[in-house]
């Protein structure tokens, strides 16, 4: 299990990016302690069989590495889910991508911390790799959308030191402002 | 904070540019690469990339590029970092906490040696075996 729900979200990033996405979204929506999070993928995509596999703690593709024998990404957040009763949906089809949404109550006892967001989102945002990825920030009422192309826009390399700390800047100035 | 748009953005990311521009710099990049799989992220790689990026910045490092992958294999060493230097040999590190992190910014990006103890030099044993 992770600590935070922020670190479920950089491992299902991190999914999306492997399945060699090009575009991906975020929805990630809080409102009155209740958070809704939605990723869209045009990665890869699983057939049916594999779908069903995949949340299944004891399987893994064995691409990256070929002896392994699990794969924790989703059986985490699924267990994650189970205990603190929330809801969890996944879609996928091949060679079209995946899309995956759960939804939690933040006010439940058992619910993890819900992490660092700021520091979260700049990590989604600096993966390696040729991507695009749409973030849509949601409290509230209050709201900000943005994309890993204007970031690039804006800052150049992504990789650069430099850049990633002026990214967390502006992810902290824009959280701020939804408090 | 003020919040931020992206031309703000774009202006501090040249009055950085012009920072860089006025010190010496070798020109050539060093990498810091992040295992930020499954295990990495529970073990705090994130935790560890922040640390990387606040000491990186309070030293004002430049030609820094911090980059981050998938599990490279050594779950039950987690956080993994691995660090490119030009000049010196690529190295793994393992459990690289926020203390260690900051340890290797000062003591193998900046003074050229490495952090012995926390060299990485074998392989989770299910990645080895011909299982």
């Amino acid at each position: 299990m992770q600590y935070s729900v922020c670190d479920y979200l950089i491992d299902l990033l991190q999914n999306s990016v492997e399945a060699k996405a090009t575009v991906i979204t975020l929805d990630y929506i809080e409102k009155d302690g209740s958070l809704s999070v939605c990723i869209g993928d045009n990665g890869s995509g699983m057939n049916e069989e594999t779908l069903k596999k995949s949340t299944d703690p004891f399987y893994t593709d064995g691409i990256k590495h070929k002896n392994r024998k699990v794969g924790l990404g989703l059986p985490f957040l699924i267990q994650m889910l189970e205990n603190i009763g929330g809801e969890f949906d996944i879609k996928s089809e091949e060679e079209m991508g995946t899309s995956l949404f759960f939804s939690i109550s933040l006010d439940n006892i058992d619910c993890p911390p819900e992490g660092d967001i700021a520091g979260t989102f700049r990590t989604l945002m600096t993966f390696d790799g040729e991507y695009d990825l749409l973030i849509n920030r949601h409290k509230n009422g209050k709201n900000y959308s943005i994309s890993r192309s204007e970031l690039a826009e804006a800052l150049g390399d992504l990789n650069s030191a430099d850049s990633q700390i002026l990214a967390k800047q502006f992810f902290v100035s824009q959280e701020d402002d939804l408090k | 904070m003020a919040k931020l748009t992206l031309d703000d953005l774009r202006k501090l990311r040249d009055s950085k540019k012009n920072e860089v521009s006025k010190r010496d710099t070798e020109g050539k990049e060093i990498e810091v690469i992040i295992g930020m799989g499954t295990c990495g992220i529970a073990a705090g790689a994130k935790e560890t990339m922040d640390a990387f990026l606040d000491e990186i910045d309070k030293e004002g490092l430049k030609n820094v590029a911090i980059k981050q992958t998938g599990c490279m294999g050594f779950c039950t060493y987690e956080p993994t970092v691995e660090i490119k230097v030009p000049g010196m040999p690529d190295t793994l590190y393992n459990n690289v906490n926020t203390d260690i992190a900051r340890r290797i910014v000062h003591r193998h990006i900046k003074d050229k040696k490495m952090v012995s103890e926390y060299v990485q030099d074998r392989p989770s044993i299910d990645i080895m075996e011909n299982k």
